[in-house]
């Protein structure tokens, strides 16, 4: 059926219709042509001399050579790239490629615009990218908590209090007991955090978006309230050891690859191995599939004698504790003290991730490459100067939230039962 | 298997569902359950297959006394269960539907997709059911998923197969399809129960035949030729019932809605009206029949404003009313019963008062600037209650204490109350009681009557024969066939209603 529909709308005598895609297909036109207008108006006009990236850093054992291109021309053949993508646009025929084509466009416009802000000036591109995968790590560990959860149709806006909880405890007992000690326990925490949402949406129906709001309130609230308190009168509560970076060995050594995905602490690698574990998990096991059976359709589930509350649990326990490992990283990971609000929106953040992903481990980790990426170029364009205001450029990650979630991603679908809690008769 | 069920009683609070019912199931051999909506044929059966917990009585297999404590206990007893909503999942394939519970699995909890693959087919062969293990649910017909339902059943090794409601869904050529099907499963010595309101099929079907009226067993018949189909009726309904529906003879007037090479398209481009062009008379009505999902839904969403027209126009009294809002097509005397009273018939919580003028508030009648004139909305609202026979207490009830019957009479009311030219009905009996089959059917053709136009859109042949002056027949979108209502022959219309006319 799916194939006869398509071909007589593809069919020229048919009449001319006035299709959603069609016109979806115009707005991305439009937009493409916007940016092309941008790219040669302000960033190939705007820019004047050589822009250098560098790749390696002079201690790197094999270094590459800085890559230098004369920006206003570079900016000038993307403007024209651009373009021609958005003209593309209005032509019969191309409607299938309107994600691929936006999606391509956006990206150029990023290169064009730092190639402008580079322009006359050096900028370590493999810095940048570093920074774009430490970045993404709260963020993938938030999404993937997401993932487990909506995917048994529990809704999770406590995943911003399960990973402050996690960086909280990571730091308290991290402190005291070493870092591996204070990485069980905030693991330990946000699984708890995990287990009081189940009890509070499946056991006793409260509204998902509401018990999550409170769990966020409640850990942002005692754990503002003991750092602002406690730390300050004893220090070596919040003085945690920081996890060493392991170098993968021969790997790390590559160059640009290497310092970008191989000289990281444990959590990176942690996320990386849990996502590949939590897409066997739910796409290839048996309990994965009855795991998503109960996001789609509890009662089949149930009827088919599988445990849907248990079910429910088990995953929301298992998605606390993710968000607990992932806040511990904020922590033990990287500065090795607890701050007040210290996830300032990450979580928030990693729920959006998980929606641009389609509620799949890996598109999580992909969506939250590209919040990470916005990240750190806001970050490292502070250090360059450029003209727009430093607030302006931390916003950044937060309009890539938007305009993803809200242009790209168009209609993704959620578990069907997503946020309804199940009744047993 | 001999299953049998002694004095089972189940209670929702004080409301007895099912009353002391005694019954015996055996294998090889059709049972079948008829009662109407709500007479507690579900409840049993969901006692049977351990959703309920009985409030008292027992079930007994094959002389031992078991109890369920959920669905996967009844399952493993060998009783299986046909929802009459499908309880598939749309996204997953048919091979994972089917082992969903009982998964065959690897090493580390590996899902072994092509052992159930394997599995499934094994299953087709043996009752030669023809289903492509690998394909989605959600794009499959509605047909086959209930072949999904049966593959399903029949995995777990289920000797008790129920079936609720299972044709409801089925165009008339698949339920011949499925009645082979349950042959084939009863010789291989299966028992089986079928539950159903639809006289004709228990009679075709049935080896044995109990009747079921609020929640008793009021009439068994050992053999179904014993009984003939009105006694059956009178037990189901408990009082001599009328299928005929009284109406003038058919003298068509000038044509008022004029529809021309409609274009309807979904969300996603598909095309769900397809070049649809068709005309309503005055005092005439005209029968849309089709299986759900070949865009009679679309096309009454586009007639009565509530979605996008991609093509095509559509006339009423000469005026283009092509993208003429809901409200100006509500102003010229549209009346629209819509395919779910629940979702798009009813605001559930509100008072009958309050959904009595959802769609005339408005008016100066009953608000005067912001203010709601709340006196003349509840006597208008007790008036039309009356009119319309709807059975309440009070119009301040809300509306979900109704039965569907009376919920489905209050939406006739609020839009037939007014001065109508042009009635347009979905699904107007789906699910309701004979009772109220009768009241809305001799409201529809009242309305004709009395000059109205009347459009009707039903999956219920039955209905479509019974009201219809013409009958037109959608298949994928489009209007394959155009039959005489006086006339027309169900096995034709059944053809053409499964695209082979």
């Amino acid at each position: 059926m799916d194939k006869e529909t398509t071909s007589s709308t593809a069919n020229p005598e048919s009449r001319k219709l006035d299709s959603a895609k069609v016109r979806q297909a115009h707005v991305s036109g439009w937009i493409l042509l916007g940016l092309a207008v941008l790219a040669a108006v302000v960033f190939g006009a705007g820019s004047e001399g050589i822009a250098t990236f560098r790749l390696s850093r002079p201690t790197d054992p094999w270094a590459l050579p800085n890559l230098s291109i004369p920006a206003a021309s570079t900016n000038y053949l993307i403007a024209a790239l651009l373009a021609f993508l958005g003209v593309r646009q209005f032509l019969r025929g191309n409607v299938r490629w309107t994600s691929l084509s936006l999606g391509s466009g956006l990206l150029l416009a990023v290169i064009a615009f730092l190639v402008w802000a580079t322009a006359g000036k050096g900028f370590s591109l493999t810095g940048m990218l570093q920074a774009t995968v430490v970045g993404a790590v709260p963020i993938a560990l938030g999404g993937l908590a997401g993932v487990l959860s909506e995917r048994v149709a529990v809704v999770n806006i406590a995943i911003e209090g399960m990973l402050l909880a996690g960086a909280f405890t990571g730091a308290l007992v991290g402190s005291l007991l070493g870092g591996v000690g204070g990485l069980v326990a905030a693991v330990t925490v946000g699984g708890l955090f995990g287990f009081i949402l189940a009890a509070l949406v499946v056991t006793y129906r409260a509204d998902q978006i509401i018990a999550g709001v409170v769990i966020n309130l409640f850990v942002l609230g005692v754990t503002s309230y003991v750092s602002s308190q406690v730390y300050s009168e004893y220090r070596f509560l919040n003085n945690a050891p920081v996890f060493a970076p392991i170098r993968i060995p021969v790997l790390a050594d590559l160059p640009v690859i290497g310092p970008v995905l191989f000289q990281h602490n444990l959590f990176v690698y942690g996320a990386i191995i849990m996502v590949a574990m939590a897409t066997y998990y739910l796409f290839h096991t048996r309990l994965g599939l009855r795991a998503r059976a109960v996001g789609e359709h509890p009662r089949a589930a149930d009827t088919l004698g599988i445990n849907v509350y248990r079910t429910r649990y088990i995953n929301v326990t298992m998605a606390g504790m993710v968000a607990g490992f992932g806040g511990a990283w904020l922590t033990l990971g990287s500065v090795g003290r607890f701050d007040e609000n210290m996830t300032n929106g990450i979580g928030y953040i990693g729920l959006a991730a998980m929606i641009f992903g389609r509620w799949h481990p890996v598109g999580a980790l992909m969506a939250a490459l590209i919040f990470g990426f916005a990240n750190s170029l806001q970050q490292k364009l502070a250090l360059l100067n450029t003209p727009i205001p430093s607030e302006f450029l931390a916003m950044a990650p937060y309009i890539a939230t938007i305009v993803l979630v809200a242009g790209v991603v168009g209609r993704a679908r959620a578990p069907a039962a997503d946020g309804q809690a199940y009744v047993k008769e | 298997m001999e299953i049998e069920l002694r004095r089972i009683t189940k209670r929702f609070g004080h409301f007895a569902a099912v009353k002391d019912v005694g019954l015996h199931i055996r294998p090889g051999e059709v049972l079948g359950l008829l009662g109407e909506n709500g007479a507690g044929k579900s409840t049993l059966m969901n006692v049977l297959c351990g959703l309920y917990a009985p409030t008292s009585g027992e079930i007994v297999i094959d002389g031992r006394p078991v109890t369920f404590a959920g669905p996967g206990e009844a399952i493993n007893a060998g009783i299986g269960m046909v929802h009459q909503h499908f309880m598939l999942i749309p996204v997953f394939t048919v091979a994972e539907n089917v082992v969903l519970g009982v998964e065959p699995t690897g090493r580390i909890d590996h899902l072994d997709l092509a052992r159930a693959r394997g599995q499934v087919r094994k299953i087709n062969d043996a009752y030669g059911l023809e289903v492509d293990p690998d394909a989605l649910i959600e794009t499959l017909p509605v047909g086959v998923q209930q072949r999904v339902e049966i593959i399903k059943v029949l995995f777990r090794s289920a000797d008790l197969v129920i079936f609720d409601e299972p044709t409801a869904v089925l165009t008339p050529q698949e339920v011949v399809e499925f009645f082979e099907i349950v042959k084939s499963l009863r010789d291989s010595g299966k028992a089986i129960v079928f539950i159903t309101h639809k006289l004709g099929e228990i009679r075709q079907i049935a080896d044995r035949i109990a009747v079921l009226r609020r929640g008793e067993i009021v009439g068994q018949a050992e053999h179904p030729d014993a009984v003939s189909e009105a006694e059956l009726a009178e037990m189901m309904v408990g009082r001599p019932v009328s299928f005929d529906v009284d109406k003038k003879p058919y003298q068509p007037g000038p044509p008022m809605l004029a529809v021309k090479n409609l274009t309807v398209l979904r969300g996603n481009d598909e095309i769900a009206v397809d070049n649809v062009s068709l005309i309503v008379h005055s005092a005439e009505i005209v029968g849309i029949a089709g299986v759900q999902g070949n865009g009679q839904s679309a096309l009454v969403e586009a007639l009565t404003g509530l979605t996008h027209v991609s093509g095509g126009s559509v006339t009423f009294n000469g005026q283009d009313i092509t993208q003429a809002s809901t409200r100006e097509r509500h102003r010229l005397g549209f009346a629209h019963i819509p395919e779910d009273r629940q979702r798009t018939g009813l605001i559930p919580a509100f008072t009958i008062a309050e959904n009595m003028v959802l769609d005339s508030y408005y008016d100066d009648r009953f608000s005067k600037g912001p203010n709601m004139l709340w006196d003349v909305v509840n006597t208008a609202a007790a008036h039309a209650v009356v009119d319309f026979d709807v059975r309440t207490s009070s119009v301040f009830d809300a509306v979900d204490t109704l039965s569907g019957g009376n919920q489905q009479k209050l939406i006739a009311a609020r839009e037939m109350s007014r001065d109508t030219d042009l009635l347009i009905a979905s699904q107007p009996t789906r699910g309701l009681d004979v009772g109220s089959i009768e009241y809305i059917h001799s409201r529809i053709a009242q309305a004709r009557d009395e000059g109205d136009g009347v459009l009707i859109v039903s999956s219920e042949l039955d209905e479509i024969l019974a009201l219809s002056d013409r009958i037109l027949v959608m298949f994928k979108g489009r209007i394959v066939a155009e039959f005489d209502g006086a006339t027309a022959d169900k096995g034709t219309i059944g053809l053409a209603m499964a695209g082979r006319y």
